[in-house]
């Protein structure tokens, strides 16, 4: 069947196995089934093509809890249980998750996988910094218990490792008690740029910081923001909210996504927001994932999907970096509707995780002639201020870039090998970049 | 809420019992694989089911269903709702070449459930309440070529349980008969899915609201009420050229 990931682009025919319970796994491997190579497949929210090879075994049914204990404020449970249940099964215990995507549809496989960050990373680090263990099945049908102590190589390889090193069939996951799910949400309009970095740095203490950017705005407006800080309420809910209810049942035409329907809507979002600025109390699954009641919101983009692009530059040239990425993408007109700005804590052990001290910047861009050149050029920025480009997001990065920036690449191949003597797991992306 | 629930391991069942989990439900689960139904009963409790046990068994085995129905009663004490969920996909040209296939076929789709029904009213009556959800299908609306035995099965338990009803309207006891149309669900993974497909969340959804709002049918989702309406408009001389 055909699949794609989140940006619809690109699409592949794959051989989708499902199988329906967690001792169903290492049979797959033990049988003939499987001719060529194969990838894992959680919540399909990366956007690229990572979770797309010749054979994809989905983690759907691995959706099991399997231990939640109060003692160590850790839950166990299959790696296809997506960030949403997971909240809807703690929140009304007083516990919640310390890092959270933007979404609540990606599973515990995929959060691994990518070793995904929340808007707390300068704060608290990415997701595997709060993983206590993980179970992988091997290629050879062997199960192995992973963790920062225990198999440490296969460890700092499967986490941020895009599913390379086998299936993570489930995970122990340490929780974070909190006074309520209700977010003390404070909003900040930066004028610019500079001004907007100067708010970051003066807000530090915040746990969550995230500036929404006008990636449009130039000159003396270039970057104008909106910074929102946030901390949990000291009382409120402790509540799950559910809450999908729009849906967009068929691709918009892709016209309608063009150079003054972005401006305007950026436009709008900032006088909007600078009008609303000041402290609000909002509930977590509006501030934490903004788009999830809109289901399909990708299909916006039209029928040849989208790209986005996060890259990270390391602090000492984040600044310099930034202001010409963001000269480029204004004086291009193909801006996207949303770009995300945030800044980084220093990077973990994992070969392969996205986060380093710095700051990253998201940008969406419509699949559309004359928007290869684009990301070239803006590669070209990131590669110069010695950046790299999160793999869970990306369709189209050149094997060199990939070897120039991450440098543990050599390592992370080793240690492949080792678990995957016969290169079993491998996706479109990762013969792309040169990994398998 | 005290829910008895057979086929338990099934996509669809799983999805109907964390639902009412999250409500804080005590649950009796039987089907016949040991480790998922422990896993199951596990995942239940930290969903927030107040109570949990089960049993394996196979449940083609009819004569084991008297005893394991006492169990369920005992552990529960009362019985609010029953959901009999399990069934299986047959491959229909097998069965028409073996009878005993076919047979087998139409145990555990049909006749087990019939005798499950029996155990559960005998329950049911003694406490003068209940409801009884089945799960049959749209295939046991009109017999078509490619799962006309998997249709004859279910059609037999619709039919039965269209019978029952009134029998058990004295008691208090309200029937419902479940028709899903095309689920995503393991039983399904061969087929190619497309838009009229639903998943197994949506499915349970559907089921739990025809329980509360006491439904006597219902066809989920609602729109293939309408599309067997039509299917069974279709003149006999066209339909039986039909390879649907
Ligand atoms: C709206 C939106 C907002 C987002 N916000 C953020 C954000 O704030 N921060 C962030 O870091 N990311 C974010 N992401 C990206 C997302 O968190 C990652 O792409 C994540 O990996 C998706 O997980 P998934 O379960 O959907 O995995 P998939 O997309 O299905 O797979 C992603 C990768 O994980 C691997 N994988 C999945 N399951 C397993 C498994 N069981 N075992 C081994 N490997 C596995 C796959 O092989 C693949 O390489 C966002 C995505 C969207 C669509
Ligand atoms: N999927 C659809 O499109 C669809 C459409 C209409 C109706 N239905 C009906 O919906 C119900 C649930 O099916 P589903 O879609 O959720 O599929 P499913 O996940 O495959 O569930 C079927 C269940 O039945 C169990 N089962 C089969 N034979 C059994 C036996 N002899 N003893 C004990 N358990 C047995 C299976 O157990 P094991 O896992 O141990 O094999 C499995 O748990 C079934 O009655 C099915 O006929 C399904």
């Amino acid at each position: 069947m055909q699949l794609h990931g989140w940006g619809r682009f690109p699409r592949a025919d794959a051989e989708l196995i499902e199988p329906p319970s967690a001792e169903l796994f290492p049979e797959i491997f033990k049988s003939e089934r499987i001719k060529g190579s194969l990838i894992a497949r959680g919540g399909g929210r990366s956007y690229g093509d990572s979770a797309l090879s010749k054979n994809i075994i989905s983690s759907r049914f691995l959706d099991n809890f399997l231990e939640f204990d109060e003692t160590s404020e850790t839950i166990r449970c299959g790696a296809g249980v997506s960030i949403d249940m997971l909240l809807r099964t703690i929140i009304p215990t007083g516990y919640f998750l310390p890092v959270l995507p933007g979404t609540g549809f990606v599973s515990v496989g995929g959060a691994i996988a990518a070793d995904i960050h929340g808007k707390n990373h300068h704060t608290d680090g990415s997701f595997c910094d709060h993983l206590v263990r993980f179970s992988l099945l091997l290629a050879s049908g062997e199960i192995i218990e992973c963790s920062p102590k225990t198999a440490i190589d296969a460890f700092i390889a499967t986490c941020g490792g895009m599913g390379l090193t086998g299936v993570i069939l489930d995970a122990t996951l340490k929780l974070e008690k909190v006074p309520s799910v209700c977010i003390k949400r404070e909003s900040i309009v930066a004028a610019n740029l500079e001004d907007c970095f100067d708010l970051i740095e003066d807000n530090e203490s915040s746990k969550y910081s995230v500036a929404w950017i006008d990636c449009l705005a130039k000159k003396n407006a270039l970057g104008r923001s909106i910074l929102h800080l946030a901390e949990h309420n000291a009382t409120g809910l402790q509540k799950y909210k559910s809450r999908r209810r729009l849906s967009i049942p068929f691709n918009i035409p892709a016209f309608l996504v063009n150079k003054h329907t972005t401006r305007l809507f950026n436009n709008s979002f900032y006088h909007l927001r600078k009008r609303t600025a000041g402290t609000n109390i909002v509930n977590y699954d509006s501030y934490f994932f903004p788009l999830d009641n809109i289901k399909n919101w990708n299909r916006v983009f039209g029928q040849k999907g989208f790209f986005q692009y996060q890259l990270v530059i390391p602090s000492d040239s984040a600044k310099r970096g930034m202001k010409e990425i963001l000269n480029v993408v204004a004086n291009s007109g193909k801006g996207s509707f949303i770009s995300v700005l945030k800044k980084f804590s220093k990077s973990n052990e994992n070969l392969l995780s996205f986060p380093e001290a710095g700051y990253t910047l998201t940008l969406d861009f419509k699949n559309e002639p004359g928007i290869s050149p684009l990301m070239k050029k803006l590669d070209d920025i990131v590669l110069a201020h010695c950046g790299r480009l999160y793999l869970a997001k990306d369709a189209r990065m050149s094997e060199d870039m990939f070897k120039k920036s991450y440098s543990n690449w050599e390592k992370f191949i080793e240690i492949k090998n080792r678990l995957d003597p016969n290169g079993k797991f491998a996706s479109i992306q990762s013969d792309r970049i040169g990994l398998t | 809420m005290k829910i008895l629930l057979i086929g338990a391991t099934s996509a669809i069942a799983k999805a109907f019992a964390r639902s009412y989990a999250e409500k804080s439900a005590h649950f009796y689960l039987l089907a016949r694989n040991q480790n998922q139904l422990k896993e199951l009963a596990n995942d239940l409790k930290i969903r927030g089911a107040s109570s949990t046990s089960y049993s394996a068994i196979d449940l083609a085995h009819t004569k084991t269903h008297s005893a394991a129905m006492r169990n369920a009663g005992e552990f529960l004490v009362n019985v609010d709702v029953a959901l009999i969920c399990h069934g299986s996909l047959p491959n229909q040209e097998n069965c028409e070449r073996d009878y005993n296939m076919a047979e087998q076929e139409i145990t555990v789709n049909g006749l087990s459930t019939i005798s499950l029904c029996t155990e559960i009213v005998k329950i049911f009556k003694n406490q003068n309440s209940g409801t009884l959800a089945v799960i049959t299908s749209v295939a046991g609306d009109r017999g078509r070529q490619p799962n006309f035995i998997y249709g004859a099965a279910k059609s037999l338990v619709s039919t039965y349980l269209q019978g029952l009803r009134g029998k058990l309207l004295p008691y208090n006891i309200h029937v419902v008969d479940i028709k899903p149309g095309l689920v995503d669900s393991p039983m399904t993974a061969e087929f190619q899915k497309g838009p009229l497909w639903s998943t197994p969340e949506l499915v349970a959804d559907k089921i739990i609201d025809s329980i509360e709002k006491k439904k006597h049918t219902a066809y989920v989702p609602g729109y293939w009420r309408l599309i067997m309406v039509i299917v069974c408009l279709i003149p006999e001389f066209i339909f039986k050229r039909l390879k649907i």
